[in-house]
Order: C-alpha cells, then structure tokens, then sequence
C-alpha cells in the first residue's frame, strides 16, 4: 500500500535513495541539493541503510570516489547542483565512458556569473553530451518515481550507464507537494539486487579500467558509446511498464498533453510544465487547439517518438530554461533536429525564460500561446529567439 | 590480426585479461638506446632496481642484455649507473646512430 505524505522534493529523492539502499555514497554539499545528502547522511547514522558514506573535499572528488567505487563493484550514488555539477565535468565523462551504472540526482540550479542559488536548465544542459542518461521531472512525485526508475535503467545489463535525475531547484526541491511513497518491500522487489560488471574487488578475476586508448580504437569505443544509448528508450519504457504495476502511475519517454489535434504547441521541461498546461486547458476551453509536450527522457532524446507527438501542430514554441548565448536555447536545437525526422516544418520559435529561478507564471504561458496562435494563422514567426519575463 | 570493429569491444574499455600490457611493445618510443658495456659493470643491479619498464633481463642474480622491446629509453638506468673507476657501465646512444 502506497502511504500519502506532505514532503519536500529533496526528502521525497532522499526516500528513494534510503530505499535504494546503495552500497556507497560520496557526497559533497552544494544549494538546494544539500539537503538530499544531509538527509541521506541521517539514514546512513541511523544504521537504516548499508551504505558506505564517503565525505569529500569537492564535487570533482565526490564523483571520482563515485567511479572508484562503482568500478569496484557497488551500487553508488551521489548528488548535486549547479557549480558542483560543473565542477564534477571530466569525471562525468569518465563515468559515462567507463559504464559506471552511478546514480545521481541534479537539483538544477543556474550557474555563476553572477553567483545565483536558484532553479534553472543550465546545470543540466551543459552535461548533455557526457554520455550521462537524464531524467527530468515535473514535481516531488516524478523526482521520487524517477530517482526509483534510474536504478534500474542504469543497473540494466544492456546499458550499464550513469544515469542523472533532474528537478527543478528550491521550485521543487524545497516546496512541499503531496506525494505517495511506495512500500519499502515493493521497492526492493522492484530495483532487486545489484549486479555486479567487472568489479575491481573480484581479485580471482583482475580487470583494468581507463587504459589509454589511441587513434586505432577510440572511434570505435566512441561509436559503441552511442550504440548502448539507441537500446536505452526501450529499457526506460519496460522499466516504466514494471513500475506502473507497483504505483499505478503511468511513464513514457515524454509526456504529451492534448496533443491529439492541437494546432500550437508547447515544448517545456520541469515544474514550468504544470503551470503551462493550465494555460494550454484556458486556450482548450477557448477553442483553440493548444498542446504541450513536455520531455522527460532528455539523453537519449527520443527524436522519431517526439517528431510523430507534434505531428499536426503548425506552430511550436520550445520553452528553454537554459540558454546557448549567441545560439538557440538547447531544447530548440534538439526539436528543431526532431522536426527534420518527418520532413515536416511548422513554424518553431524559441522563447528563454525562468533564468536564475525567476518565475514562470500562467500569464507568460498564455502570452506564448497566443503568440502561436497568432503564428500559425499567419505562417509567419514575428521572432526566433526571444526572452520572456525580462525588463526592457 | 585483423583490428577490432566496435562491435567487437569489451563494455567500458575494461581490460579483463591481466599482463596483456606484454603484448603492447614500447620499444618503439625510444629515442636514446642504453649500451651495456660489460666491463665497467660492477653487477650492482641498481639499472634493475630503478628501471621503470623491466627492462634489464636478471639471471641468476646477474644482469643481461637489456630487453629492447620495451625500453622506452628514459636514461634512468644510466644516470644511476655507478661504473667502476668513474666509468659508466651504460650509455647512451642516439637511435639509428
């Protein structure tokens, strides 16, 4: 039986992670992730998780002591946000690169300069291409259902990845939402043991990890790297499938919202898509046909399966809460690649907003909508790349 | 040996067979050759000791020849090299020299 609790998303992560029962967590403190590790630290001395806890000196420290111990053999976790995540960058890669199955959650915060704690895309869009999988979520539920989920796509003998589990920053993991946990029962079933790849500790078998790998063999590792992410998008489906029958909610690689029909379109990503599906229900009842798609599987992206959801709409705004300075906010570049699958061109714009935790109201959401509406009579886009919520 | 395609490869680039490194030959890399020269060799070992490759082939608790196929050349060995009476039991040479 699922028990109802009114929690924060930090202490719902934090839950998922005593249920998980790693077997190491390397942590290092950083705004609004501080809290998942503070809480997890209180289970580790309370004796309700096995896990070893390793307190390091830095991010950069916290993820390699993450890769050691995963190479070693065990479940590991960490988490993070913003400069941590940043300052973590090459061994995220090494991670990735050396299929460490390591999960950790992303409280996403904006990055310095200026210095700013607050939630917004940029953490997470910048370790896009570490060969990380990245989940997002909505609100407190999706981080706990996610958080669950990633053990098993990571650990999943296929892929054998890392696998990041974003949520918008203070916005979610510091707000208090109604949310249901699962059993701890059904959530040892669910994730099961920890199966072990090549482990460093089986001495009667030695392995090395990270050799040198010149020009001769590198493209190929490289290419094999991209073949393990093509079998992802199945995993995360079956392991959804599994974990509906435990909570009775529903997963796919993205969430489509009336979608059907709709003329216009929203792209969005995290706890912006609950306000913006409001707006898309006001338009609905106007009788304009509005939709929105909002991702949950970020990498791999799930191109072909998001082109055929955005099938009928003429016009599309991709909502970014991250920006590409002199470029396309990095949603849009992804979209605008899917668009190319079908051959099919609506008119797609590009609107940055929330940077640095400013809010995302209903009002910007109808703005946007009606801007498409307007878009999609006229064929014509008054503008590609423009921000929203920000003094002239 | 025909090269390794991608599909051929390990996942993670992990190494499971141990000493494959033997396979690998680094003599290759070397640029300056160290010359044993016999008779100012005193049998120290202290060009074994220090040599970082396990170059210098030990018989019997006396040195050898050194094993070209993986000296990378670094000169260590010779700088160590005590000699007898000031002489140095290895030099080096340039390659191709």
């Amino acid at each position: 039986m699922a028990k109802v609790v009114a929690v924060t998303g930090n202490e719902a992560v934090a839950n998922a992670l005593r249920q998980a029962n790693p077997d190491v967590c390397a942590a290092y403190p950083i705004t609004p992730q501080t809290d998942i590790m503070q809480r997890f630290s209180g289970f580790v001395a309370d004796g309700l998780v096995n896990t070893e806890l390793i307190l390091v000196e830095s991010e950069h420290s916290a993820m390699s002591a993450c890769v050691g111990a995963s190479a070693g053999g065990g479940r590991v976790i960490t988490a993070t946000s913003s400069q941590g995540l940043a300052l973590m960058w090459e061994i995220l890669f090494i991670a990735a690169g050396d299929r460490l199955p390591i999960v950790m959650p992303l409280v996403n915060r904006a990055l310095s300069a200026p210095l700013n704690i607050h939630g917004d895309h940029s953490d997470g869009m910048g370790a896009r291409d570490s060969g990380w999988i990245q989940l997002w979520s909505e609100n407190a539920q999706e981080a706990y259902d996610n958080t669950l989920q990633a053990f098993r796509i990571a650990e999943h003998m296929d892929i054998r990845l890392p696998v990041m589990v974003c949520l918008d920053g203070f916005i979610i993991s510091h707000s208090i939402e109604r949310i249901e946990y699962l059993e701890d029962d059904a959530v040892k079933n669910f994730i099961g043991e920890f199966k072990q790849l090549n482990p460093l500790l089986d001495v009667e078998h030695p392995v090395s990890y990270g050799p040198l790998i010149l020009p001769d063999l590198y493209m190929e590792y490289k290419r094999a790297q991209h073949e393990v992410m093509t079998k992802v998008s199945k995993v995360v489906l079956d392991v959804a499938a599994d974990f509906e029958k435990i909570s009775g909610r529903r997963y796919g690689l993205f969430e489509p919202y009336r979608l059907d029909d709709a003329d216009i379109a929203l792209v969005i990503l995290n706890s912006a898509a609950g306000t913006a599906k409001d707006a898309v229900d006001q338009f609905r009842d106007r009788g304009i046909r509005a939709g929105l798609v909002k991702p949950r599987l970020f990498r791999p992206f799930p191109y072909q399966e998001i082109a055929d959801a955005l099938k009928s709409a003429k016009a599309i705004c991709v909502m970014d809460r991250a920006d590409s300075f002199g470029g396309f906010g990095p949603m849009y570049m992804e979209i605008a690649s899917a668009m190319m699958m079908n051959g099919k061109k609506p008119i797609l714009i590009n609107k940055i907003y929330g940077l640095g935790g400013r809010d995302f109201l209903p009002e910007h959401a109808e703005l946007v909508l009606s801007e498409l509406a307007d878009v999609a009579k006229s064929g014509k886009a008054r503008t590609f790349k423009e921000y929203i919520g920000v003094r002239e | 040996m025909k090269p390794k395609g991608w599909k051929d490869l390990p996942p993670g680039s992990v190494i499971t067979r141990p000493g494959s490194a033997t396979e690998f030959k680094t003599g290759s890399w070397r640029t300056f050759r160290p010359v044993w020269v016999p008779e100012n060799c005193i049998q120290c070992l202290f060009c074994w000791m220090y040599c970082p490759d396990m170059a210098i082939k030990v018989k019997d608790g006396k040195r050898e020849e050194f094993d070209y196929d993986y000296c990378k050349g670094c000169g260590i060995c010779a700088r160590e090299c005590p000699g007898k009476k000031g002489q140095k039991a290895i030099i080096m040479v340039e390659e191709g020299k």
